[in-house]
């Protein structure tokens, strides 16, 4: 059988290109390997390369043709002493039948417009019951992490801490505080200020089945770090094919603390709920604080766990309760109302908590939920909450454009339009960098008086 | 190869950088027969595997990006060579010859690269993407240098339980230069993890030569400020590549921490399939060929001791020629993942 020679593809998306030259002439011997041709792409010049041994039977198309679309028979080859004229038969005669040559891949076949099957629903299982007569300890939210940490050390031997200041000086904020001491520094590991290098071996240990606890001093500065955590950890789940992911958490502190400017003040909650591949968590109390790291450590995914600088030092009830975990994927209402949904998370739940109080002043009953998990995000509360009392405010520290506030905004209207009464909301931080002056750092973040102020526009008082 | 660091406890500094410790590239060991015709085989695989993968990127059923790895075959095949169940493989994205080496099926990883369903990763990696926990290959990684401290992280999960493997951590020329390179090197050095770093020297970042990238173009020498030892190794040369990769696995394994090897090494072929590479000279490609060619360097020498005549060794190259053509007509005739395959493998 003569071996068909045809129009190479040289690039991804090189369609057609011109067949400059043949450097070999019909009847020519060709070994494997002998540039028998010049092709030029919009790009560039290639040589063609012979793949077979043979004898050059036929060129179909000469030099000088321009617009060859790829898979066009180009040249045969005759092989093992054929007969050159005899292979060369019948060939080329109508290049629109040898184009059909080769079968086109079946990619370029399928290019219809029918509609893209949603993604499948999954199921996310409530909050564990607590039970009645349970003992609340009043805990700080610093204590619940290094809680929830120790306590899934002790259970999983392959659960690890790693990142700047956690074992010997105690943790940076001290969420680290005792670890050390009870676990010992293979299972508590300072590193050297190089978070994109430590995130790196963080997630390759994570895909070798460790179970590692990456600390970011500041959310910051994982931005040195965030190529690892998009590329490497969140894709290869889906780039190995289900074979091999990265079950690993990264923490630590998130959004604007106090009088730190610019670079130590950003929200990346929006930022990294963008990513299929990844959970984001990030609670407001101590006990989600807790049930959800624990949750995170075990979850096989990995997990972005955005704390915040201010909460660690506050008191929340946590319950006693030999091993608390919690739902990641779930809001949790944290008081019910009728009259507006609030819609917050981590340190924004701060503002809505405070206005509330004074709404209630007002006559104004507000429900709040508190999504704790931004991905995947509970719509399904959301829009219970919203289909009873018609009204929606979304209060969050983070950046405006592209906000998780705009998401949910976006969804609603779009899953629930018929049941607003207002327009929805978004509150959140101001879009500029964040100022070091203390007026100007108070300007620039959400305060109770919008919150209250917006929710009395969506209830028109 | 004798060195103060090798007797050091884990906590004090070791007193001396690669080149004081003296470690310098071994002697090529001659093969055996049977080691020879299994370097050949193996790199022959490779070789036409490339070629097949090549010709299918022309005929349009392989998309994206396509980087071959013709002319580098002895370094993966060698450092197989020298390793022992468990030990790990990460690369980047000129990968096809890494997981040959690491006997990831042909068959497997021909599929993946057409996108279909029988591929190693279901269709939904590509070239660049393709991973077997079973074969201990870790990927196929398409970000340069990522794999680094990925593959030092690999070597840390040996630490931390304490088996006896190694980590072999290959990466180019062009990622040599990457930041988080360095900061990896760092922390296999400070707490001596068993991974050693694999600097494929193929002379061009893409399309950029090392001496108009790289302000050091001795890379063994890049671990100088990290106390990781170096050596140059020539790449062409199955046997020198397989004895420092013994060298280099008995070193991680008595537990003295990380190690550079520097493959000199030469890829035919561009950069990927779009690539005239007009930056060096066809004769510069020519005499690599004709001169230092790793499968040919085999070859002659199993002709020059008479283990196998032309005939055997063309058996050989008809054997690996239907294992290709075979993985070609599977990755050719296999199905398309199901469209389900969109939502499935994003979270477990």
């Amino acid at each position: 059988m003569p071996i068909e020679i045809l129009m190479p593809a040289l690039s991804p998306t090189m369609e057609e290109g011109n067949v400059s030259k043949w450097l070999k002439k019909e009847g020519d011997k060709v070994v494997a390997g002998d540039v028998i041709a010049e092709i030029e792409t919009d790009k560039a010049t290639m040589e063609v390369e012979a793949v077979d041994e043979g004898t050059l039977a036929k060129i179909v198309v000469p030099a000088g043709t321009e617009g060859v679309k790829v898979n066009t028979l180009i040249a045969v080859l005759a092989v093992d002493g054929e007969d050159i004229d005899k292979a060369g038969e019948g060939i080329g005669e109508e290049p629109a039948k040898a184009e059909t040559a080769a079968p086109a891949p079946a990619a370029a076949k399928s290019e219809g417009a029918a509609p893209v099957a949603a993604a499948p629903r999954t199921e996310i299982a409530a909050d564990p019951d607590i039970p009645a007569g349970t003992e609340m300890v009043s805990t700080t939210v610093r204590e619940a992490l290094r809680d929830a940490m120790a306590e899934e050390m002790r259970r999983d031997a392959d659960v690890f801490v790693m990142g700047e200041e956690v074992a010997e000086y105690q943790g940076a904020y001290k969420i680290t505080q005792g670890l050390l001491q009870e676990f010992g520094a293979r299972r508590v590991v300072d590193t050297p200020i190089t978070e994109h290098g430590f995130a790196g071996v963080g997630v390759g240990a994570a895909m070798a089945g460790l179970r590692p606890i990456v600390e970011f001093m500041t959310f910051n500065f994982a931005m040195q770090a965030i190529d690892h955590i998009i590329n490497s950890a969140a894709k290869t789940l889906y780039m190995s094919g289900g074979q091999m992911g990265a079950p690993i958490v990264f923490r630590g502190p998130n959004g604007a603390a106090a009088r730190v400017a610019a670079q130590h003040s950003q929200c990346y909650a929006a930022w990294y709920s963008h990513i299929p591949g990844l959970k984001v968590v990030m609670p407001y109390t101590a006990a989600d604080a807790k049930g959800l790291l624990k949750a995170a450590i075990r979850d096989p995914n990995p997990v972005i766990f955005l704390e915040n600088e201010i909460l660690y030092g506050q008191s929340f009830d946590v319950p006693k309760i030999d091993d608390f975990v919690l739902p990641i994927g779930k809001a949790r209402i944290h008081k019910s109302g009728k009259d507006v949904t609030i819609v917050s998370f981590g340190i924004g739940m701060s503002y809505t908590v405070k206005a509330e109080a004074e709404l209630r002043g007002m006559g104004i009953d507000a429900e709040i939920i508190d999504l704790r998990t931004i991905r995947p995000l509970d719509f399904d509360t959301i829009i219970a909450s919203v289909k009873k009392t018609n009204r929606l405010v979304v209060v969050e520290e983070g950046f405006p454009q592209s906000s998780v506030g705009d998401h949910i905004a976006s969804q609603v209207s779009q899953r629930a339009f018929d049941f607003l009464d207002a327009p929805v909301i978004t509150i959140a931080g101001k879009d500029v960098p964040m100022p070091y002056a203390a007026n100007l750092e108070k300007l620039a973040l959400p305060n109770v008086g919008e919150v209250v102020e917006a929710v009395k526009a969506v209830t028109y008082r | 190869m004798a060195t103060a660091a090798r007797k050091a406890p884990a906590k004090t500094k070791p007193k001396s950088d690669g080149k004081s410790a003296g470690l310098s590239a071994p002697k090529p060991v001659d093969f055996t027969k049977d080691e020879e015709l299994d370097a050949y085989r193996r790199m022959l695989l490779i070789r036409r595997f490339e070629e097949k993968a090549g010709q299918l990127y022309g005929m349009g059923f392989i998309g994206g990006f396509c980087h071959l790895y013709i002319g580098q075959e002895a370094v993966v095949t060698g450092m197989k060579m020298a390793l022992i169940d468990g030990d790990q493989m990460i690369t980047a994205y000129r990968d096809h010859g890494h997981m040959l080496a690491m006997e990831l099926s042909p068959r497997g990883v021909m599929a993946e690269l057409t996108g279909r369903r029988g591929g190693l990763s279901r269709g939904k990696g590509g070239s660049m993407h393709m991973f077997s926990k079973e074969k201990h290959f870790y990927g196929g990684h398409g970000i340069v240098g990522a794999q680094v401290s990925l593959g030092t992280g690999l070597a840390f999960a040996n630490r931390y339980r304490g088996n006896n493997n190694v980590t072999l951590t290959y990466f180019g020329d062009g990622a040599a230069n990457q930041g988080q390179v360095y900061e990896s090197f760092n922390m296999a050095s400070l707490w001596k993890l068993p991974v050693i770093f694999i600097i494929e020297n193929n002379r061009y970042a893409m399309g950029t030569s090392v001496t108009r990238s790289s302000a050091e173009t001795d890379f063994s020498h890049r671990g100088a400020s990290f106390k990781i030892p170096g050596i140059q190794v020539d790449g062409m040369d199955v046997r020198a590549v397989k004895a420092a990769g013994d060298l280099a696995t008995e070193w991680c394994r008595d537990g003295k921490g990380p190690l550079i090897l520097e493959m000199q090494t030469y890829r035919y072929r561009g950069h990927s399939m779009s690539d005239p590479a007009k930056y060096r000279s066809k004769e510069e490609v020519q005499k690599m060929r004709s001169e230092r060619g790793p499968i040919e360097q085999v070859k002659a020498r199993l002709l020059d001791k008479k283990w196998a005549d032309e005939d055997e060794l063309k058996a050989v190259d008809k054997e690996v020629r239907d294992i290709v053509a075979d993985a070609a007509e599977f990755a050719q005739n296999d199905a398309e993942p199901d469209p389900s395959e969109l939502w499935t493998d994003i979270v477990l």
